[in-house]
C-alpha cells in the first residue's frame, strides 16, 4: 500500500527465546528480526511449532525473550510485564471471563485502566456497535454463539485503543463460512480503527487474502517478508514456495545472471529465463518454481514435453497432473468453462508452455 | 380388552413401584443411621432429666430453657446463663477464625499445586492426603508435643535467646485454634484445588493482557471463578470446627470448653440428657443458620452486573 507511513509500530530485533535447559533445551526463536509499520495488517504465517506464537507472546509479554529487543515505538518493551504494555491479544480461545457479561468483558481493560464510569460506558457502546453485539450487551459469554464470543473477544481487546493488537489464530475455531465472514470483519476493523494488528495464522490463503505484508516462518527463524504477492510470486527459499499455494519444482542449469533475471535450462534442454532474487547468485544447478496456473497444456510440442497422469475436477478449475518425460512431476492448473471439457484425459501425450515471467529461481 | 394408554398406566404404576423397591435398603438405612437418631435427640431435649441419667418420659421444656438461661435455685427468677453463652460465642470464634486462618493458608496452597506441572500436581495432592493416614488423636498429641512448654517451639526460642521463659500455648484457645487449623487445612486445599485445577489460566494472562495487575487478577478472576471452592472448603472446614471434641479437649485441657465438651458433659457427668440433647440441636440450628447466611452472602457478591 503506496500510502501507508513508513514509521515502524514494533520493531523485533535480534530476538531469540530459548525453551528448557542443558540437553532438553529448545529454541522456539533464533535470532528474529522483523519490523512491523504503522496501520498495517501484518501476518506471521507458518505451520505449527514455527515460533510464531511465541513471537507475539514475547510482544504481549506473556513470555520474556532469552535475547534480544523488542521495541514498540522505539521504546524497549521486552522487559516491561503484560499489563504495562499498550498492546492486547485476541486470544485463541478468545478467553472471555465466563463470570462477566458481554459488556463487562469489553470494558475489563478499561476498568482496569481507571478509566471514569462514564467514559467506559459510552466506549463499550461504541464498541458493542462497532462489532455489531449491541442487542446482547447484557448476556453472560457462555450464552452467546462461537462467532459472537469472537466479535466480543475483539472489542474487548480493542476497547483500551491499544497501539498495535495481537491476534492469534483468532479465526481457527470457526466454521468455513463463518472465517469468510469474520476475514471480512477483521480488514474492516483493521480500516475503521487504523490500529496495527499482527495477525498469527497458519492457514496460507488468509494471510493471503487478508494480509499487507506477511512473515514466513519455519523452525524458529523467519524466512522472507513481503506482500502478499511478492510472498506467493517471488518465493526466495523451497519452503516459502511450498507452504503457500502448490508449486512445480523444476531443476535447471543457470547462467547468465543479470538484471534479477537469469537464463535456466531445464532437463528438456529448453531454455527460459527466470526471475533471480536480489543479490543472489545462483551457481550451476538450482531449484526453479513454476507456479501451475502460470503454464499452459498444449498438445504439441511444449518447453516440456509428458504424459497426463490424472485430470481433477476443482469447479472453479481443473488441475492435470503430468509426467514429464525427464521424470519430475508437474501440474497444470486450466479455468474451466461451461461450454466444454478441459480438453485433455489421462495417457494423452502433452506439451507444457511455461509464460513468460513465470518462472523463480530458489536459493537453496 | 386393555387399551393402550391401560397398558401405558399399568407400566408405569409397575415402574415407580419398582423404584421405592429397589430404593428402600438405602431409605432404611438413611432413617435408621441418620434421621432416626436425630428425631430421638429431638424428642429426648423435651423430656425430663432421670436422676441416674436416661430420661423420664415427661414433657418439660426446661433443657431448652436451660441453653441460655439460668433458673435461679431459690426464687425461680431466669438470668443468662453466662458460662453457656461463653462457650458458644467461643466455639463460634475459634470456628470462624478456624475457617478464615486455613483459608488464607489453603488458597496459596491450591494454587501453587494448580501452577504445577501434571505429573508434580498428583505429588502434592498425594502429600496433602499424608494426614489422613493417621488417627486424628494422634495427630492433635503431635501438635501438643511442639506447642507444649517444653515443646519444639519453646525450646528453640529458648536456646536462642529469644525468650527467658517458655510461652505458655497450651491450653489457651491458640492452642485450639492451632490444632484445628492445622487438622482441618487439609478440608480447606482439596475443594479450592479441585475448583482451581479447573480453571482456565488463559484468562489470567487474557487479564494480565487487559492491564489488571497481579492483585486485581486474583480479585478479579481467579477469585470469582474458584469461589465454589472456597464455599465448599469453608463449609467442609466451620461444621466440624464447630463441632470439634477431640482437639479442645487434648489442647484446651478441658478449661477451654467448646460446645462438644460441653454436650459431652451433660450425657457423662451432668447426667442431664435432655439438656444435652436441647444443646446439640441448637449447634445444628446454629450451622444451618450460618450457612444459608454464607451461601446466599456469597452467591451474591460473586456476580457483577454492570
Amino acid at each position: 500500500m503506496p500510502d501507508k507511513p513508513d514509521r515502524n509500530a514494533i520493531e523485533v530485533v535480534n530476538v531469540s527465546k530459548i525453551f528448557g535447559s542443558g540437553e532438553g533445551q529448545v529454541a522456539a526463536l533464533d535470532t528474529v528480526s522483523v519490523s512491523i509499520r504503522e496501520n498495517e495488517f501484518f501476518t506471521l504465517l507458518g505451520p505449527s511449532g514455527c515460533g510464531k506464537t511465541t513471537l507475539l507472546r514475547l510482544i504481549a509479554g506473556f513470555d520474556f525473550p532469552t535475547a534480544g529487543e523488542i521495541l514498540l515505538y522505539g521504546q524497549d518493551i521486552a522487559p516491561l510485564p503484560p499489563f504495562k504494555r499498550p498492546v492486547n491479544t485476541v486470544f485463541q480461545s478468545y478467553a472471555l471471563f465466563p463470570h462477566m457479561t458481554v459488556a463487562d468483558n469489553i470494558g475489563f481493560g478499561l476498568e482496569m485502566l481507571g478509566k471514569p464510569k462514564a467514559e467506559i460506558k459510552a466506549r463499550v457502546a461504541e464498541m458493542l456497535k462497532l462489532v455489531k453485539m449491541e442487542a446482547l450487551a447484557g448476556r453472560r459469554t457462555s450464552q452467546i454463539s462461537g462467532g459472537q464470543q469472537q466479535r466480543v473477544a475483539l472489542a474487548r481487546a480493542l476497547a483500551p485503543q491499544p497501539k498495535v493488537l495481537l491476534l492469534d489464530e483468532p479465526l481457527s475455531a470457526l466454521d468455513y463460512k463463518l472465517r469468510k465472514e469474520m476475514q471480512i470483519e477483521l480488514k474492516r476493523l483493521q480500516h475503521e480503527t487504523g490500529i496495527t494488528f499482527i495477525f498469527v495464522t497458519h492457514d496460507q490463503e488468509e494471510a493471503l487474502t487478508m494480509s499487507d505484508r506477511i512473515a514466513v516462518m519455519s523452525s524458529g527463524k523467519i524466512l522472507q517478508v513481503g506482500s502478499p504477492w511478492d510472498i506467493y510470486d517471488k518465493p526466495a527459499e523451497r519452503f516459502v514456495a511450498d507452504f503457500i499455494g502448490e508449486t512445480n519444482f523444476l531443476t535447471a542449469a543457470i547462467s547468465g545472471i543479470g538484471n534479477g533475471k537469469a537464463r535456466a535450462t531445464l532437463k528438456s534442454g529448453t531454455t527460459i529465463e527466470a526471475t533471480v532474487a536480489e543479490g543472489f547468485q545462483p551457481k550451476g544447478n538450482a531449484t526453479v518454481v513454476v507456479r501451475p496456473e502460470h503454464a499452459k497444456l498444449t498438445n504439441s510440442k511444449g518447453d516440456l514435453s509428458g504424459t497426463v497422469e490424472n485430470v481433477v475436477y476443482f469447479g472453479t478449475d481443473t488441475h492435470i497432473h503430468v509426467q514429464l518425460d525427464s521424470g519430475e512431476d508437474f501440474t497444470v492448473r486450466q479455468q474451466n468453462t461451461r461450454s466444454a471439457g478441459c480438453g485433455f484425459e489421462r495417457g494423452d501425450k502433452v506439451g507444457i508452455l511455461i509464460g513468460n515471467d513465470a518462472a523463480q529461481v530458489l536459493k537453496d | 380388552m386393555a387399551t393402550a394408554e391401560e397398558v401405558a398406566k399399568a407400566a408405569e404404576r409397575r415402574d415407580v413401584r419398582d423404584r421405592w423397591l429397589l430404593s428402600a435398603p438405602a431409605l432404611l438405612v438413611i432413617f435408621l443411621a441418620a434421621t432416626g437418631p436425630l428425631l430421638i435427640v429431638l424428642v429426648y431435649s423435651f423430656l425430663t432429666p432421670g436422676s441416674y441419667g436416661d430420661v423420664k418420659w415427661q414433657f418439660s421444656p426446661e433443657a431448652w430453657i436451660a441453653v441460655f438461661l439460668e433458673r435461679d435455685i431459690f426464687d425461680d427468677t431466669l438470668s443468662i446463663a453466662a458460662a453457656h453463652v461463653t462457650i458458644f460465642l467461643r466455639s463460634i470464634k475459634l470456628s470462624v477464625v478456624t475457617t478464615i486462618a486455613t483459608l488464607a493458608l489453603g488458597f496459596p496452597t491450591a494454587y501453587f499445586m494448580a501452577t504445577r506441572s501434571e505429573k508434580t500436581r498428583d505429588l502434592w495432592l498425594f502429600l496433602i492426603t499424608i494426614p489422613f493416614w493417621t488417627n486424628l488423636l494422634i495427630r492433635t498429641f503431635a501438635v501438643l508435643q511442639i506447642i507444649r512448654n517444653e515443646g519444639i517451639i519453646n525450646t528453640i526460642l529458648l536456646k536462642l535467646g529469644i525468650i527467658s521463659a517458655p510461652i505458655q500455648i497450651l491450653y489457651t484457645d491458640t492452642a485450639i485454634l492451632i490444632g484445628m487449623a492445622y487438622v482441618y487445612l487439609p478440608l480447606m486445599v482439596l475443594p479450592i484445588y479441585a475448583s482451581m485445577e479447573k480453571l482456565d489460566f488463559r484468562l489470567v494472562e487474557a487479564g494480565y493482557d487487559l492491564y489488571a495487575t497481579r492483585f486485581q487478577v486474583l480479585r478479579r478472576i481467579i477469585f470469582p471463578l474458584v469461589k465454589p471452592g472456597v464455599i465448599a472448603g469453608s463449609i467442609l472446614v466451620f461444621i466440624p470446627a464447630l463441632g470439634a471434641y477431640v482437639t479442645p479437649s487434648v489442647l484446651g485441657g478441658g478449661k477451654n470448653m467448646m460446645l462438644s465438651n460441653l454436650i459431652e458433659l451433660q450425657f457423662g457427668q451432668g447426667r442431664n440428657w435432655p439438656l444435652g440433647s436441647a444443646l446439640s440441636i441448637a449447634v445444628m440450628i446454629i450451622v444451618m443458620v450460618a450457612l444459608l447466611a454464607y451461601v446466599r452472602n456469597a452467591g451474591k457478591s460473586g456476580v457483577r452486573h454492570g
